[in-house]
């Protein structure tokens, strides 16, 4: 990187650039395409559990000459919704695109350690999610064994499979790049004076995470390099001697193991869920600081916090598999492991809340969103208890109970904060502001909706009402007094789908706005925000990069002429 | 303004970003082959019989194959050594003999393959075999990855020397640190696969 301005092709510039800024918004822009994909999927879905065997509107003619979503189509597009909103959407927006764009610009260098990679890291990214696509295209359609491809079923799948299979290897090596790069950045390139104790939270999720994909990621390569030879060489990793399919008993060795996939797949998969709901943490913590203009209550208590729940991550991913016959021992270290990692995730929500107390809080847009998350991540931990201990979970596994308590982590929980982060940066990333009323309506009608989606599968769920099911519970009798809820749910999710586009309006109008010309139009404290170029930002991110005096949440300091005091302030 | 650190160490860290970058890689890498090792683990604690490594598997053979590898490591510290001591013809020689005992395991690796190909035993004979072939398959893979890389250090890329002769050294540690690692993967291979 030079610091002459030389003109630069547009191909150069937007296209492959090495420039974190630029990298960043290539992976919000696809990874947004994507969670708008993948909840089309589940508004198709939607349609048929509400009304189940009639055909869809608008995209029936695409199903095939009776607009009826076949009951093979159906398992595709569960499965690819929860491969899609995961891997292709949150997680690149949580961690590839906040992670690049804010993180160097919060530690205070001028770029990622290794922008090459970086970039490398965006293309592999978004080819993965090209070869995921594809699987559409091959016979048989898209992956069909849900997100978590549990052999033997996936191991004797349509084609699809291997396609989602070939799509990960991608995303992992993406995701490795992503990683190694972000954890670089940390350890290497603060500014003078940023100590470890002195980084914004946002920064220290990043950084967490970034070691839960390093780590986490691979086992489950080679649990998808095992599953590849099951279904391309032949050999049996994990398929159990004698097994029977349609009548005739498959011609493969056998001798191998089911449960061995479970094992290597939830041990990436546990630690997912932080890598999900970590750097939504971060971006919380920063609006929350800024809004309520005082220092986030217990700094240390919450660095702590989420390096133990990094490291507790890894130890807790057999509750996933209570069902399995495991044996009681090993279930009794698991509801153990499940039971201590909830202590930091209530430190984490505790700290948050406890800021709150006593602040004049500004109820903007991004601040309703960070507000709204709370609660919400709170209901969605809360139900989590009874599915870490196997003597309710044996009631609950893979019911609706299961499936509302992940999405209100993960929709009304990360994806909140994401919107929040998204309307947080804005001014950062344009110089302009997003419209507060059609923000306002966003989060209002987005909170309702949202509730109105996933609480509704609590209650179906303690009735026993099983995921996966192509008509939603219709032939069950245990299901039939809360079949109406799936009326409900589906009308709520179809709102819910309209209620974006205040989101996407806004996003419009705003970039079409006028700059105006603020640096620091929250009164922030963390160094993104300050003795910075009038965004949006160059090459090289800082006229002159800042030292680093004080901690990252100064606010209301006694004795100071404003309420805000950047880290950057000598004193 | 330049990105800091990419060739100087950072004081507080003792690391410049390049070699940190490859540790963290390899630490992910242990995890990889550390999954491979598990299910290896797992598969075998969950049947009744095991063959006997030894018994299918050419023992001598892949004894030479360690003493191959064993061996490209020091010449890949050498060939490192070589640049710290200035001497780019000695690193030469050195990242030469590193390929040629790489390309020596591959050979011997090939003959092993096709042999067992040749008597009929393939990665879907079972499991022990399944994952002899997966687990080596992969290691076969990583050492392709390293030769490309010194390959390439040691023709084209060696002109940087003239331009960066520190950065060029840089690049060569890393390299050897990755190799280094290519190695050890193989020294728990061999025993848990050949011998056990």
């Amino acid at each position: 990187m030079s610091t002459d301005h030389h003109k630069e092709s547009f191909l150069t510039k937007y296209i492959f650039s090495t420039d974190h800024k630029i990298i960043g918004l290539q992976y919000g822009i696809t990874s947004l395409v994507w969670l708008l994909f993948g909840f089309m999927l589940m508004m198709i879905m939607r349609y048929q559990l509400a009304y189940p065997e009639s055909p869809i509107p608008f995209v029936g003619a695409l199903l095939g000459e009776s607009g009826i979503l076949p009951s093979e189509m159906y398992n595709s597009l569960g499965a690819m919704h929860g491969t899609i909103m995961i891997f292709l959407g949150v997680v690149p927006l949580a961690f590839g695109a906040f992670g690049n764009y804010f993180l160097p610009l919060q530690i205070g260098t001028i770029d990622m350690a290794f922008p090459k990679l970086n970039a490398a890291s965006y293309w592999i990214y978004f080819l993965g999610s090209v070869v995921m696509v594809i699987g559409f295209f091959v016979p048989g359609g898209a992956a069909n064994s849900g997100w978590t491809s549990y052999p033997p079923l996936a191991d004797i799948a349509t084609m699809g499979q291997t396609v989602w299979l070939f799509g990960m290897v991608f995303l992992i090596t993406s995701s490795l790049l992503g990683s190694v790069n972000i954890l670089v950045t940390v350890i290497q390139l603060r500014a003078e004076g940023m100590t470890w104790m002195k980084l914004p939270i946002f920064t220290w999720t990043q950084f967490i995470t970034a070691f839960l994909l390093l780590l986490a990621f691979p086992p489950l390569e080679a649990a998808g390099i095992l599953q590849l030879m099951d279904r391309l060489v032949g050999t049996s990793f994990f398929m159990p001697s004698g097994l029977v399919v349609s009548g005739e008993i498959l011609k493969y060795t056998g001798g191998g193991s089911p449960l061995l996939w479970q094992h290597l797949f939830w041990f990436l998969a546990h630690p997912e869920v932080y890598v999900l709901i970590l750097p939504a943490f971060g971006i919380v913590t920063e609006i929350v600081a800024n809004n309520t203009r005082k220092p986030i209550w217990g700094y240390k208590s919450m660095v702590y916090a989420m390096v133990f729940l990094g490291f507790m991550s890894f130890i807790v991913w057999a509750h996933h598999m209570y069902l399995t016959g495991m044996g009681t021992s090993i279930g009794a270290f698991f509801q153990t492991t499940t039971m201590i990692i909830s202590i930091p995730s209530v430190v984490i929500l505790t700290t948050l809340f406890l800021s709150l107390w006593g602040g004049s809080i500004r109820f903007n847009t991004p601040m309703l969103f960070a507000l709204g998350f709370i609660p919400m991540f709170g209901i969605g931990g809360l139900t989590g208890l009874p599915l870490g201990l196997a003597a309710a979970d044996i009631h609950l596994h893979d019911t609706y109970y299961v499936i509302g308590h992940f999405h209100y982590v993960v929709a009304p929980g990360t994806i909140f904060a994401l919107f929040a982060g998204i309307y947080y940066w804005f001014p950062k990333m344009t110089g302009k502001r997003t419209n507060e009323t059609l923000g306002k309506l966003h989060f209002f009608f987005s909170f309702i909706f949202m509730n109105g989606v996933f609480m509704p599968m609590f209650v179906q769920g303690l009735a026993g009402v099983s995921r996966r099911l192509w008509d939603g519970g219709e032939i069950y009798a245990h299901a039939a007094d809360v079949l109406y809820l799936n009326e409900v749910m589906s009308v709520s999710a179809w709102l819910l789908g309209l209620a974006q586009i205040f989101f996407i309006a806004n996003m419009i109008i705003s970039l079409r706005g006028k700059k105006t010309g603020e640096v620091n139009p929250w009164g922030a404290t963390t160094i993104e925000w300050t003795d910075t170029t009038s965004p949006p930002l160059g090459h090289g991110n800082f006229e002159i990069v800042p030292n680093v005096y004080r901690g990252p949440y100064e606010y209301n300091v006694p004795g100071a002429d404003k309420d805000f005091t950047p880290q950057s302030e000598k004193g | 303004m330049d990105i800091p650190y990419t060739v100087k160490d950072r004081p507080d860290t003792g690391l410049y970003n390049g070699k940190l970058g490859v540790w963290l890689f390899l630490a992910s890498e242990v995890m990889l082959f550390g999954g491979l090792f598990s299910a290896y683990i797992f598969l075998r604690t969950g049947v009744d019989t095991w063959p006997r490594g030894a018994d299918i598997l050419d023992v001598p053979l892949a004894t030479l194959n360690t003493l191959f590898l064993i061996t490209s490591s020091v010449t890949m510290v050498m060939s490192w050594a070589s640049l710290k001591l200035k001497d780019l013809a000695k690193f030469k020689l050195y990242a030469g003999l590193t390929l040629l005992l790489a390309c020596a395991f591959l050979v011997v690796k090939y003959f092993e393959y096709t042999h067992k190909f040749h008597v009929g035993l393939f990665p879907s004979t079972n499991t022990f075999l399944g994952i002899y072939f997966t687990m080596t398959g992969l290691h076969v893979l990583h050492i392709i990855g390293g030769i490309i890389v010194i390959f390439y250090f040691w023709m084209p890329g060696s002109k940087m020397w003239e331009s960066d002769p520190e950065r060029f050294t840089n690049r060569i540690e890393i390299v050897g640190l990755y190799w280094h690692f290519v190695d050890l993967v193989w020294i728990f291979l061999f025993p848990v696969l050949y011998l056990l």
